[in-house]
């Protein structure tokens, strides 16, 4: 290729490059500038700038409620995911290699079905009787466990598997450390940033659910989805601090797990 | 019993609390909807499913379902395929950024997609007015199938240029100079070369795009309230509305969904194995 042919294709990729960016950015931008505006419609740009509507949200007790709550369940969530997949990873490729096989089509299934679809079977088989769930935070915990699995399970898996986990225990056994010993302060210290990325990932999209904890509880236990839905004939500008007051978050976690990779590299 | 057992005996007594939740809220929901589906005030047969495919409404459903899905997807991938493709050919700084500012906007998406999309799209919203304005559109209507096409698609960009990225690792940079030296030019390249290479990391990622659209809920549920006929809305509605509830009849259309799902699936395996050949 030429200089000039070289150059040409420089800035065409460059240029794209930036429209993808733009395309990615504008409905965030737009947000943004009218969760800051004091009035905006049926013009291009907003009347005036203001914080007030960040002040209303972050003042108001239901919000504050739902944030608290949204928090409390993706925390219950992924510490129950850690205390069922932890175990799972490290039995299954340490005893038996050949259940990966079947594990990677059972973390296919959370995929496959959509949450709509499990929330039908789940409104009638925790809605009453011993197991009655519905309405409670439990529920979500649980269920937020099975949308976690398929990344959880795939993400540690890399690390495991980078770290040779059998010489690894056998190192730890010859120098006489029991098989519990060995897991706890040898494996797990080595999977400790695997783990937190893909606790932070997981974390960054648990907050944004929305379907289960809208068909399952609803308002009986209000996360901030469920919130910022049943807000949506309020102000479109108190909406709008509310999105950006959430993707703000979203955004901490990435960064979080994007700085964890980083260091790893 | 000797430790070794004993040791595979504890080992499989660790899996039992994950078996359990997994059971719990993975595979029985699933299991009691594929049930249900075949039980009806007639009693056991596929009288649910005949009831979804003899209705007009219900088919409507399932055909806004597939077209959303469809362009959307395909609209995504494209301009998915471009933006990776570009991403690579970039300097790392400005590569980074975007990388990492398009994963975090794949967490956009549900009801604060939907907000953002009525602020900038909606009858008055400031994109709508310049566009107006410009001559660009007449009018347009967020809450339209067009309008769900678009907001669709915008959540699946993400997706795909993180499915599509390392993707492009297959095409080695000196295939395209040595097809440069034998006189072919970048759209012969791309036609026999780049495109069969890329085909089967094309159709997985679109699969996995068209199962993304097809199952999304919270997007189009709060920018319509629920009031577009699309398969999951109707779903939701049969089994959490004031009215008409019918768990049975939903669990027919979810179980439609998830064959729709499996349909895809299977598809794509084939499609994958054919294009194999064609690559290699």
């Amino acid at each position: 290729m030429s200089r000039v042919e070289a150059r040409a294709a420089g800035l065409y990729h460059r240029t794209v490059v930036t429209v993808l960016f733009l395309i990615l950015l504008l409905p965030l931008a737009g947000t943004l500038l009218y969760s800051i505006s004091t009035s905006w419609s049926a013009t291009i740009l907003p009347d005036g700038l203001t914080l007030k509507w960040y002040a209303q949200l972050w003042t108001d007790p239901r919000f504050l409620a739902a944030f608290g709550q949204s928090l409390l369940v993706c925390f219950g969530a992924l510490l129950l995911s850690v205390v069922l997949i932890l175990p799972l990873l490290f039995v299954v490729h340490y005893h038996f290699p050949k259940l990966d096989g079947l594990m990677n089509i059972l973390i296919l299934l959370p995929f496959a079905v959509p949450p709509v679809v499990s929330s039908v079977g789940l409104l009638q088989i925790y809605g009453s009787g011993p197991l009655a769930m519905v309405g409670t935070p439990w529920i979500l915990i649980g269920c937020y466990f099975t949308v976690a699995l398929p990344f959880m399970y795939r993400a540690i898996t890399n690390n495991l598997q980078a770290i040779n986990l059998t010489d690894l225990m056998d190192a730890a056994h010859l120098l006489g450390a029991s098989t519990w010993k060995a897991a706890f302060l040898v494996v797990l210290p080595n999977l400790r940033k695997g783990l937190m990325v893909s606790l932070f990932l997981s974390f960054s999209f648990l907050f944004g659910e929305f379907v289960f904890a809208n068909l399952l509880v609803g308002t009986r236990y209000e996360t901030l989805q469920v919130y910022l839905n049943n807000m949506k004939n309020s102000s479109g500008h108190f909406n709008s601090a509310l999105v950006i007051s959430y993707f703000f978050f979203v955004l901490l976690f990435t960064w979080a797990a994007n700085r964890l990779n980083k260091d790893k590299a | 019993m000797s430790s070794v057992t004993r040791g595979k005996w504890l080992a499989v007594l660790c899996l039992l609390p994950f078996a359990v939740f997994f059971i719990a809220f993975q595979i029985a929901p699933l299991l009691w909807v594929a049930i249900n589906s075949l039980d009806s005030a007639a009693g056991w047969g596929l009288s649910n499913y005949a009831k979804v495919f003899s209705s007009k409404f219900y088919l409507q459903a399932i055909k806004h379902s597939l077209e959303i899905s469809f362009w959307s997807s395909v609209i995504g991938i494209l301009i998915a395929i471009l933006g990776a493709y570009s991403l690579r050919k970039v300097d790392s700084k400005l590569r980074d950024f975007v990388m990492a500012f398009s994963n975090m906007t794949s967490n956009f998406a549900g009801v604060p997609l939907a907000f953002a999309f009525v602020i900038l799209l909606g009858f008055n919203g400031a994109l709508t007015i310049i566009l107006k304005q410009a001559g660009v559109i007449d009018d347009f209507n967020l809450y339209s199938k067009t309008g769900l096409i678009v907001l669709y698609t915008y959540f699946q960009i993400p997706l795909g240029v993180l499915l599509l990225y390392p993707a492009f690792d297959a095409l080695r940079e000196d295939w395209r100079e040595s097809a440069e030296l034998l006189g072919a030019s970048t759209w012969d390249f791309w036609l026999h070369i780049g495109l069969p290479v890329l085909t089967p990391a094309l159709l997985g990622t679109f699969i996995i795009l068209l199962a993304n659209a097809l199952g999304a809920y919270a997007t189009v549920y709060a920018l319509t309230t629920g009031n577009f006929n699309v398969l999951p809305i109707r779903i939701a509605a049969m089994v959490a509305g004031d009215i008409s509830l019918n768990p049975n009849l939903a669990s027919a259309l979810a179980m439609v969904l998830v064959g729709l799902m499996a349909v895809i699936t299977v598809v794509h395996q084939w499609l994958l194995k054919r294009s194999y050949h064609v690559a290699r």
